[in-house]
């Protein structure tokens, strides 16, 4: 497969050679297979940083590179139709007869002038704050409730332990402050921002500070009351369910929601034993309510409407 | 390159419509002893008016109009670019 070599590299496509062989030295020592013994996938990233350095580190094979004429692996492209913009675009003086075609840019007041505006007056400076590189971390339900230090690995060899305080939603970006892309000249560097994806959970789910479950009771417990364990967030806790709940009840743990804020709410979802039960069928053929409804009477009203 | 070169190379392209081009100014060519002269930039701007007119389907009386935008855009893009190279602390 061949990868962008400057990705491999980890720098920027306008990197100098001095740059490139920071980078290169750099990530050669940690890959060196002979220094990672217990490491077979380093042997394979080591070649591949030594490719990525055979082609950038020759002026002629990185301009062909640039220019799209070879590939990362230094096979040449088919023969391209050099269209024009490879001849407007072409740096330097520009291509032969490249004046025929020259329309009027701004002018140099003008162009001065946006410059300025854009950029304040002293834009020309060599300093420049380095980029803010984008990363996704996926963490589970719990270690996002519960907060979590992970320790991440940058595309250029860096590790990161990435503290994910108690409490963090989904799609929340945490902020590295210098973190990211290094600075140009006295530039600082660029923050690292992390996006945390709270993968779901199976039985958890959260309403801002929240937990909501639903818990499947016996038709006896629901009917008669009972004291059941339930999950929570910290742990199992015991529940007790009132006599006479049903589907639709929600009871409240208090204060067993995220970071001691919240509450966990259970829903109850009322199980029919699930082999025959004759003694229980006989009791409900003969069984007159005392207080008889049609739990469909609402629906059926307004489905009408 | 002489005309008839061009042509070899601009499929699908007649005479009097290349000159019809150079007439108009969209293709740019020296006139030599032995006719018109073009350079590589020349078909490759040729070429890209083919594209326009059979590819695009860029009715003719826009041609100029979408050429010289594009003259315009290259002018602009190696202006920025001139100044990112005076800026950048390598040349």
């Amino acid at each position: 497969m061949a990868d962008d070599p400057y990705q491999i590299l980890g720098v920027p496509r306008t990197a100098s050679e001095a740059e490139l062989r920071t980078a290169y030295r750099k990530l050669a020592k940690q890959f060196h297979p002979d220094l990672n013994p217990g490491k077979p996938e380093a042997a394979e990233r080591f070649k591949r940083i030594n490719a990525a350095w055979d082609l950038l580190s020759d002026k002629d094979k990185r301009a062909r590179f640039d220019r799209g004429e070879i590939d990362a692996e230094g096979n040449a492209r088919g023969p391209e139709r050099p269209f024009y913009r490879d001849y407007a675009e072409a740096p330097g003086a520009g291509a032969r007869g490249a004046h025929r075609y020259q329309a009027e840019g701004m002018s140099a007041e003008e162009l001065e002038a946006f410059l300025a505006q854009a950029f304040g007056r002293g834009a020309r400076g060599r300093d420049r704050r380095g980029e803010d590189m984008q990363y996704t971390l996926t963490i589970s339900f719990l270690d996002a409730v519960n907060g979590v230090t992970r320790r991440i690995t940058l595309p250029d060899g860096r590790t990161l332990d990435v503290r994910i305080p108690a409490g963090t939603e989904d799609g929340h970006v945490l902020r590295l402050r210098g973190q990211g892309a290094p600075g140009i000249g006295k530039g600082a560097a660029g923050d690292a921002l992390i996006e945390v994806a709270v993968a779901p959970h199976r039985f958890f789910r959260r309403e801002g500070d929240d937990i909501v479950i639903t818990l499947p009771v016996t038709l006896k417990e629901a009917v008669l009351g009972a004291s059941v364990e339930v999950p929570t967030i910290g742990g199992p806790v015991r529940l007790s369910i009132p006599p006479g709940s049903g589907r639709g009840t929600r009871l409240r743990l208090r204060g067993r929601g995220v970071g001691g804020h919240g509450h966990q709410f259970v829903d109850l979802d009322v199980v029919i034993p699930p082999g025959a039960e004759p003694a229980l069928a006989a009791f409900l053929r003969d069984w007159t309510p005392e207080h008889p409804f049609d739990p469909r009477a609402e629906m059926l009203a307004e489905a009408e409407a | 390159m002489t005309l008839s070169e061009m042509l070899a190379l601009l499929d699908g392209v007649a005479a009097e419509e290349l000159t019809g081009w150079v007439a108009r100014g969209w293709v740019r060519a020296d006139e030599g002893a032995a006719g018109f002269e073009f350079l590589d930039i020349d078909l490759a701007r040729a070429r890209l008016v083919r594209d326009l007119r059979r590819e695009l389907d860029v009715p003719e009386p826009a041609i100029g109009l979408v050429l010289s935008l594009l003259d315009q855009v290259y002018a602009l893009r190696a202006q920025l670019r001139a100044v990112l190279d005076q800026a950048s602390p390598r040349g």
